[in-house]
């Protein structure tokens, strides 16, 4: 074994599924202790390409090296005692077990477990020490927010002893916060020896953690770089092949009246739990108001709250007249009667049913509007015309109404909803998480319509974890923390280290 | 996604696991020492060969049809409605009240009455877990088979000691008075020249199944309701956002789906017995569950599911009749086909979408 050999090549790998071409003649090295980016739009082929390196799939051609040895990887199996760990972006964790008994799970020393707990209790202390991955082995993993879950999946992979650990878009679910202490990880893990491979189409993420940078397109692998030779710029393009605008184009707000005014509002939960506490808010028309914070302060209720779907008490107009917040009035087709749309944080647990057509989707929360009926029945044709109409000006890929939602990528499902929700012409339009597992050509597409809806004089909520996100389209920052505002700013009066202070409670 | 072409989805898994099916209970034929050939003739002849046999294979496929609908229609709903038996006991004492307490001037009006009656009755036994579902969370699977044993115990009750004729031994109700009496195939097909046999119970409530099949289609695929129905089975945060209560749609689906197990007591206790007897229903409210799954919960794939069965079960009646196969062997092979129509389809499926996968690849 050549000591300069690399900890990963592959060469020549090909995979077809059916017609489609997922992974075309790719050919990688990564060298031992460093951090190599993959970078590409949903559907590009990267998670293709990474489910082969594990034992998923089974390349049609190519061969893949193992530090210099060819190595054939048939299972998952085969891919772990090659020295390969995975931490998947949906965790694979018993939710109810402890850190240990996780750790150990399909790792365990013979049928008793004590002796296999205490080892692994061991290693655990020595792992901790050695890469600075502090988790309490005793916890539950219910109670452990995502980051630390996160830390546990990691933990897993080492305690297998990985040399190579692929992560598939590990921030796609952490706070800023958080996804700093994982590029912290990953540092002291490249420091040990440990080949990383971060799998993330985030340009941000790819500039600040990693050495080297292979760009993904349509089955290809368009280049690899240098990471500190190259510009976002340049990779953006690379990805899209085609010139891209990172900053949104945005004339300045002009703006009118009070659209949405909210006194004092309260939500508490089921277990009697303040979600929010008091919450003050005007959106006016024409201006876009973006609410920052870390996920779980509150925005989610306050987004459930405008759309009907969950209870509270204060008091919120909409164009002076107010609305129902606990009564018969407070369901989402009242509120989209009243010129309400929402684009849902989560499309596909609620801003579509996955297993319906798009068309059947772009009735969704409308399928009782009057130019969907024809007399007691549904009229479908003009639903499908309507569908295909709108498919066309929010330009979804494929085209076709009667795809059914989940066959559609994240980006154009968003596209979806948006077309939907926006093309209602709502007063105010309530966006939670636009461009979450969105691709970098469907952003830039969607946060044009979002911007082109404010400057038709429409008043717009805006709900997104992602900082950057929230600067370059809210004319307005309010910032939520623990159920309350902690303050507000003018977008282009502030920048993300304030903002940060007041996400994190510090009251400035 | 969809690596199978529909039709395969549709008519190719279901014939697979029949043919399975079929395969496995000739071994057991054969293994008790009979002629499998002989016996598939035999349930051939008996179920289709007369007008006498089909009579009776349709009467059975209406009960089914009515049940099988009954549990299609909660299921989109994602409920799985298991007190179909209970609902079609119930909708039994509806009729039988319907038909004995008012007096009837002609058997259209009556139908009319006996329809609405046993509707009403179904859903108001299903209306009860529906509640307890929508509003407190009780697992409807678990309601439901309690109110199975509710219901029963109820007909018992009032069986024998309300609507039991004094001096009766019988815990049955009286018989249904003339102007009642349903016209059978016999009597309908007369009409246009056609001779079916005047013994078969089936009757004009095979028709009327027919129509519940296309309304059933119309509610689920061409109403708002029905695609708040299914929109709600999908997904209930999904439901929520679109302003659809859970509660609401609970409660239609099930009180929906109760009505329609009802149904078929017209045709079992007013077209067939003509009154209401002890376990009138014989199952059919669980045969239901297995006519939805195998029609995979559609009105169309229900009603060939409940031919099917109607035609298991008049056959493996004749089989018990003139062979000395025994009754219980029918219960096995009815059993086999819910097996591998139901809980084995993946076995079938999964298979398949490779060979499929194979096919669409050689293509490319």
């Amino acid at each position: 074994m050549a000591d300069n050999a690399p900890a990963i090549e592959l060469k020549g790998i090909s995979k077809a599924f059916g017609p489609v071409q997922a992974n075309k003649d790719i050919s990688i090295s990564v060298m031992p202790g460093t951090i190599h980016g993959i970078i590409g739009e949903n559907g590009a082929g990267k998670s293709t390409l990474m489910s082969i390196l594990y034992g998923f799939y089974k390349a049609d051609r190519g061969e893949i090296f193992i530090s210099g040895r060819k190595t054939e990887i048939p299972d998952s199996q085969a891919a772990i005692s090659a020295g390969i760990g995975m931490v998947f972006q949906h965790f694979k964790l018993v939710e109810n077990f402890t850190v240990l008994e996780n750790i150990i799970l399909g790792a365990e020393d013979g049928g008793l477990l004590r002796p296999s707990l205490a080892k692994a209790r061991k290693t655990l202390v020595e792992l901790e020490q050695e890469y600075g991955l502090n988790v309490d082995p005793d916890a539950v993993i219910q109670d452990l927010g995502v980051g630390m879950q996160q830390r546990v999946e990691i933990l897993k992979a080492l305690y297998r002893q990985a040399d190579i650990l692929i992560l598939d878009e590990p921030t796609g679910v952490l706070t800023p916060a958080e996804a700093d202490q994982l590029f912290r990880i990953l540092g002291r893990l490249r420091e040990e020896g440990k080949t990383i491979i971060l799998i993330t189409h985030k340009l941000r993420e790819i500039m600040e953690a990693t050495d080297t940078v292979s760009v993904m397109r349509r089955g290809e692998m368009t280049a690899t770089v240098k990471t500190h030779q190259t510009s976002p710029a340049e990779l953006a393009e690379l990805m899209v092949g085609r010139k891209v605008l990172l900053r949104v184009d945005k004339k300045p707000a002009t703006t009118g009246d009070v659209v949405l005014d909210i006194k004092g509002l309260r939500v508490v939960d089921d277990q009697k739990v303040e979600r929010l506490k008091g919450i003050d808010l005007q959106v006016r028309a024409g201006e876009i108001l973006g609410i920052a914070g870390v996920a779980g302060n509150g925005q989610s209720e306050l987004l459930e709250v405008l759309g009907g779907y969950e209870k509270a008490t204060g008091s919120i107009t909409l164009n002076g007249q107010p609305l129902d917040l606990t009564g018969k009035g407070s369901d989402g087709r009242t509120r989209r009667q009243r010129g309400i749309g929402h684009v849902p944080e989560d499309r596909q647990r609620e801003g579509l049913i996955m297993d319906f057509s798009a068309w059947e989707n772009t009735a969704f929360g409308y399928h009782r509007a009057p130019g969907y009926q024809n007399g007691v029945l549904m009229d479908n044709s003009a639903i499908r015309e309507d569908t295909a109409a709108k498919m066309q000006r929010f330009d979804v890929r494929p085209p076709n109404p009667s795809l059914a939602a989940k066959s559609f990528s994240g980006g154009n499902q968003q596209k979806i909803v948006l077309a939907r929700e926006i093309e209602r012409n709502p007063d105010l339009l309530l966006v939670g998480q636009p461009t979450r597992g969105v691709d970098i050509g469907a952003i830039e597409f969607i946060h044009q319509q979002i911007v082109a809806l404010r400057d038709q004089g429409k008043a717009i909520l805006l709900v997104s974890v992602e900082l950057e996100e929230i600067l370059a389209l809210a004319d307005r920052v309010a910032v939520m923390f623990d159920g309350v505002i902690m303050g507000e700013r003018m977008s282009d009066q502030t920048d993300e280290k304030e903002l940060g202070l007041l996400m994190a409670g510090v009251a400035a | 996604m969809d690596v199978m072409p529909k039709w395969a989805e549709v008519v190719l898994v279901p014939l697979i696991s029949l043919i399975l099916a079929a395969l496995i209970s000739a071994l057991v034929i054969l293994g008790i020492g009979e002629d499998p050939i002989a016996a598939v003739e035999l349930m051939v002849t008996g179920a289709l060969g007369s007008t006498y046999g089909w009579g009776y294979t349709l009467y059975y496929a209406t009960n089914f049809l009515f049940t099988g609908l009954a549990v299609s229609v909660a299921f989109h709903a994602g409920l799985f409605n298991i007190g179909g038996e209970g609902q079609a006991m119930l909708g039994g004492l509806g009729v039988a009240l319907a038909c004995l307490l008012i007096p009837w001037p002609h058997w259209t009006l009556a139908l009319l009455g006996a329809s609405l009656a046993a509707a009403l009755f179904g859903a108001a036994w299903a209306a009860i877990p529906a509640f307890l579902q929508a509003k407190r969370g009780s697992h409807i699977v678990i309601t439901t088979i309690m109110f199975n044993f509710i219901g029963a115990a109820v007909l018992n009750y009032v069986l024998v000691n309300v609507m039991r004729p004094a001096g009766s031994m019988d815990p049955a109700t009286a018989r249904f008075p003339e102007a009642v009496h349903l016209p059978t195939l016999h009597d309908i097909l007369g009409v246009v020249g056609i001779s079916f046999s005047r013994a078969a119970p089936a009757n004009i409530t095979f028709l009327i199944a027919i129509v519940a099949c296309f309304l059933v289609w119309l509610l689920l695929w061409r109403t708002w309701l029905g695609y708040e129905i299914r929109s709600y089975g999908k997904s209930e945060p999904a439901a929520k956002y679109a302003g659809i209560s859970p509660v609401a749609i609970t409660m239609i689906a099930m009180l929906i789906s109760g009505a329609l197990a009802g149904l078929m007591a017209i045709n079992n206790v007013m077209g067939e017995a003509e009154r209401l007897v002890l376990n009138a229903v014989e199952g059919a409210g669980f045969i239901g569950i297995a006519v939805a799954l195998m029609g995979r919960s559609h009105p169309f794939g229900v009603f060939l599911a409940a031919l099917l069965f109607g035609f298991l079960y008049q056959g493996g009646a004749e089989l018990a009749l003139w062979t000395s196969i025994p009754r219980e062997l029918i219960v096995v092979i009815q059993a086999l086909v819910i097996l591998f129509t139901g809980a084995l389809d993946n076995m079938v499926r999964m298979p398949l979408e490779k060979l499929f996968l194979l096919l669409k690849r050689k293509e490319a």
